[in-house]
């Protein structure tokens, strides 16, 4: 395929959103037009067909994190799911105390929800993690007070793709009788999450970052030990109590396939990923002044987020228009503030202006790759035979030293 | 951010890139701005022996916005005299350039850059 | 089989599905992403949240999407009461679980709240309270339709009077959308809630309509989507889909009336005939609602047995049919628990034919007479 040919503008966002896959699409479609029924209608058919074909999208769910379909309850998307776990869970443990653990660099859902429980009178930790993006176990083990009731700590980072140690995270609270949650938004379909093993209680869930729709996804909550939370939402009594309101039938079943496939497909997949992601990174990395934002062993392959140095981040956004990507997260691109979470990893402002997140995924060709490392070359190049800075720089001038005339 | 297509076409093709010799005493360097601030602005200004700019050069890091006004003035600038150049206004830049209310700064950037290089030369003359 | 259970849930329209497909299908981004693919997801929501708007006479800035009305529901009951921390909150007796249950959470914790009684066909009597009680209720929620009677509440009237004691007013109208013409701003409401699903658009997306001089509390929170009110990543194609069905329920709501109000009254001339009660048989009611028992009969055994011949009807709202309880509603009416417990819904949509209501009543009749012959027997 020659760029010609190529459909503008090639999608490298995958961390934002996925397309659905055609073969979950051809699922959901049915449940659309034939298969309506509302599944709390128990008095027939089409309530029932709905009800089966929810529970055995509950079986998926559960199976591609090795959970019992009892422990996933279904929410509008992970946003929810983490408003849900860490209020729910605050509230319903308040009696053990009023102190929250997170991590500065977790989704805006997640400090979002921990703030409002500041406002309802808790008190919260933000454990700010290491130049990689990586949480420090003894720095964890040191913001425990004995009356932190939750920790909330991300699988995968959304803007760098590390992966925090969610094993240990957890043995700790575990120690210290402390609930867990973790959000595994763009964890599924990347790493391999066994929650018969891993010690954590409560864990978010979205489809849309895993192929399936937008508008649906799950919380795990454990059984054994069981963990109880406090609903949010009112009303019919769906979701055993944790969670009311009509379910989207179609939506469920989109994210019951969509996680199938995951677990089918997971191992061949990350295969190939880590093989563009590796042809990526030595491509981008040619570039001098580039750096690479977050550890680069303990991470997903799907996601390389990069700082160019010298270069501003709107410009290179604008000049990189032939490629879909987010300069930080997606749901802060629509400021211009620099990333927090390039911020909290030490990052200066100015290489987190300049941060772009390419991440890839099921559809993204080796040539779609290439074609991007041509582009940024070329376009780092035009924007720093523009800038002043990279003068200053190829002059030697340091530019830490310089006076600027603050505007 | 919706940008106009003068902005765009400024961007694309920027005019009058590159510097000029700092030291020569007959050009007088603008610089402003800060990296934290996500704008640095370079702007030379070249004067002939009867006064009048003749050349004008510019490097910007910055937005598409940024870009496009220093390119801009550039092509103001060649031909006025440094009095006339210090009349430009940063309104007249956003009107030429359509800027959206949340990039004015650009254009009020690249009006201190041209006093900035203006004063760098008068400086020399004294 | 015949569907006959429209108030549960409606099938999407195929015009609907059309206009969702694409987004079900073609690569779209996160609506919140600064690209291409992100600003045409983008211009889609906006343009459903006009269609929203203007199905309501509503401004699309007042338009908020949700989940489900459920979710509208709470997050109007729990937003308020977050936002003023001394609201009184007063709803009708009859109101959906989701409206009831979480102003008595919040009455749990604390929080004033009144119920608002209806009379026996249904309708809601706010003149019923004394001044003095309305003049302590800050905020009132009423719904617009009930789901199992079909009676259609005087929100107009109720407005007035909430207004003379400076009560802010919320209007659940998942059951008025499409059966009757709706005016948001007419009305005078702080707020609304309509959902998708009533009105054949996808499941799993609906809105609150509000009326930006009350403050919110947002429900969920985290990117700061729909205007900081209802953080997450839209759902793009069931909000396309939902603009779509709005469209639509706007421009037929009269030939939709027309059509079933016809089939409404050779439906219940036949029940009366077998010696029915229809529940607010004397209130205004919406076309498409009949709600009824037959002496003797308890609900669920006979929508039982309805569902095996090819029948699908309800006993009272989806969400409470997993239990045998009688409806809460008809108890407000003053209805014996035993009526209440053989009470049927029959809910009729844009596809219901003449033929279907004679083939039902044929059914009815049948089961019916099967029924009692059974209780005789057990006797």
């Amino acid at each position: 395929m020659n760029n010609e040919q190529r459909k503008m503008p090639i999608y490298l966002d995958y961390s934002s959103t996925t397309p659905v896959d055609p073969r979950v699409a051809e699922k959901m479609i049915p449940f659309i037009t034939e298969d309506f029924g509302n599944p709390a209608s128990r008095s027939h058919a089409y309530g029932w067909n709905a009800e089966k074909a929810v529970e055995n999208a509950r079986k998926e769910v559960a199976l591609l994190v090795n959970a019992d379909p009892r422990e996933i309850v279904w929410t509008s998307g992970a946003t929810e799911s983490n408003n849900l776990a860490i209020k729910g869970g605050s509230q319903f443990y308040s009696t053990k105390g009023k102190h929250i653990i997170t991590c500065s660099t977790e989704h805006k859902a997640v400090i979002d929800a921990v703030r409002e429980m500041e406002r309802l009178g808790y008190e919260a930790t933000y454990l700010t993690p290491e130049p990689n993006g990586l949480i420090d176990l003894d720095k964890f083990k040191a913001a425990i007070r004995p009356d932190t009731v939750l920790t909330t700590v991300m699988m995968v980072n959304n803007e760098i793709g590390v992966v925090q140690d969610i094993e240990s995270i957890g043995n700790i609270c575990r120690e210290n009788n402390i609930i867990f949650h973790v959000d595994a938004a763009q964890a599924t379909g990347k790493v391999n999450i066994d929650l018969e093993k891993l010690p954590v209680d409560l864990m978010s869930f979205s489809a849309h970052k895993t192929y399936g729709p937008k508008g649906i996804g799950a919380l795990f909550v454990r059984r054994k030990p069981r963990i109880r939370i406090e609903a949010q939402m009112h009303g019919g009594g769906h979701e055993r109590g944790m969670r009311s309101g009509t379910l989207a039938t179609h939506q469920i079943v989109g994210m019951g396939e969509a996680f199938r496939l995951a677990r089918e497909e997971m191992d061949k997949e990350n295969e190939r990923v880590c093989q563009l992601h590796q042809r990526l990174l030595k491509g981008l990395t040619e570039i001098e002044e580039t750096y690479v934002n977050g550890d680069l062993d303990a991470r997903v392959p799907h996601n390389l987020n990069v700082s160019f140095n010298f270069v501003e981040g709107e410009s290179l956004i604008m000049a990189i228009k032939d490629i879909a990507v987010s300069s930080g997260s997606a749901c802060t691109s629509a400021s211009l503030e620099p990333s927090y979470v390039l911020r909290a990893l030490g990052r200066s402002d100015e290489l987190a202006h300049s941060s772009i997140r390419f991440s890839i995924g099921r559809f993204t060709q080796e040539s779609d790759v290439d074609f991007t490392i041509e582009l940024v070359k070329q376009k780092i190049g035009k924007l720093r035979e523009l800038s002043p800075l990279w003068e200053m720089f190829k002059d030697g001038v340091d530019l830490e030293k310089v006076e600027w005339a603050e505007h | 951010m919706a940008y106009s297509n003068k902005v765009l076409d400024h961007y694309e093709n920027p005019r009058n890139v590159g510097s000029l010799d700092k030291e020569d005493p007959n050009v007088g360097t603008g610089m402003v701005g800060a990296p934290a601030c996500g704008d640095v602005m370079k702007l030379q200004i070249k004067v002939s022996d009867a006064g009048l700019i003749e050349d004008a050069k510019f490097k910007t890091y910055g937005c598409g916005s940024a870009i496009a006004s220093s390119s801009l003035v550039t092509e103001w600038l060649k031909g006025k005299t440094i009095d006339e150049a210090a009349e430009i206004k940063n309104s007249a830049i956003a009107e030429e350039l359509e800027l959206p209310p949340v990039k004015i700064h650009c254009s009020v950037l690249a009006e201190d850059a041209i006093k900035a290089a203006v004063a760098d030369l008068k400086s020399k003359k004294k | 089989m015949i569907y006959l259970d429209h108030n549960a849930t409606t099938a999407v329209h195929p015009e609907v599905l059309k206009t969702m497909m694409p987004f079900l299908e073609a690569q779209y981004g996160n609506p919140t992403a600064n690209h291409r693919f992100g600003r045409k997801a983008r211009t889609a929501i906006e343009e459903a949240r006009e269609q929203v708007a203007l199905s309501v006479n509503a401004h699309p800035s007042q338009v908020i999407f949700t989940a489900s009305g459920s979710e509208a529901n709470n997050m109007i009951v729990h937003g308020v009461a977050n936002s003023y921390p001394d609201t009184h909150f007063a709803c009708s007796a009859i109101e959906h679980p989701c409206v009831s249950k979480p102003v008595e959470s919040l009455k749990a914790k604390g929080m004033a709240m009144t119920k608002i009684p209806v009379n026996n066909q249904g309708e809601i009597q706010i003149s019923d309270l004394s001044k003095a009680e309305l003049n302590k209720i800050s905020f009132l929620s009423c719904m617009a339709v009930n789901n199992e009677t079909g009676v259609i509440q005087d929100l107009p009237k109720i407005v007035d009077v909430a207004n003379e004691h400076n009560i802010q007013v919320h209007s659940d109208a998942v059951q008025a959308l499409g059966k009757t013409r709706l005016d948001f701003d007419a009305l005078g409401l702080a707020a609304m809630t309509i959902s998708s699903h009533k009105i054949y658009g996808p499941q799993g997306v609906a809105a609150l309509i509000v009326n930006r001089k009350i403050d919110l509390q947002p429900l969920i929170l985290g990117g700061g989507q729909e205007s900081g009110l209802r953080s997450g990543t839209e759902n793009l194609a069931a909000i396309v889909g939902f603009g779509k069905a709005c469209e639509r329920a706007r421009e037929n709501v009269v030939l939709f009336n027309e059509s079933l109000s016809q089939l409404q009254a050779y439906l219940e001339g036949e029940l009366r005939k077998i010696g029915a009660t229809i529940f607010g048989e004397k209130a205004n009611r919406v076309a498409n609602t009949t709600f009824f028992s037959i002496k003797g009969i308890d609900g669920v055994t006979l929508l039982t047995a309805l569902d095996r011949v090819g029948f699908a009807v309800a006993s009272g709202s989806a969400c409470s049919s997993n239990n045998n309880e009688p409806s809460h509603v008809l108890l407000a009416m003053n209805v014996d628990e035993e009526t209440a417990l053989s009470a049927l819904r029959v809910s009729l949509g844009l596809t219901t034919s003449l033929d279907d209501i004679k083939n039902f009543i044929g059914a009815l009749k049948k089961e019916v007479e099967r029924l009692k012959q059974l209780t005789a027997m057990a006797a």
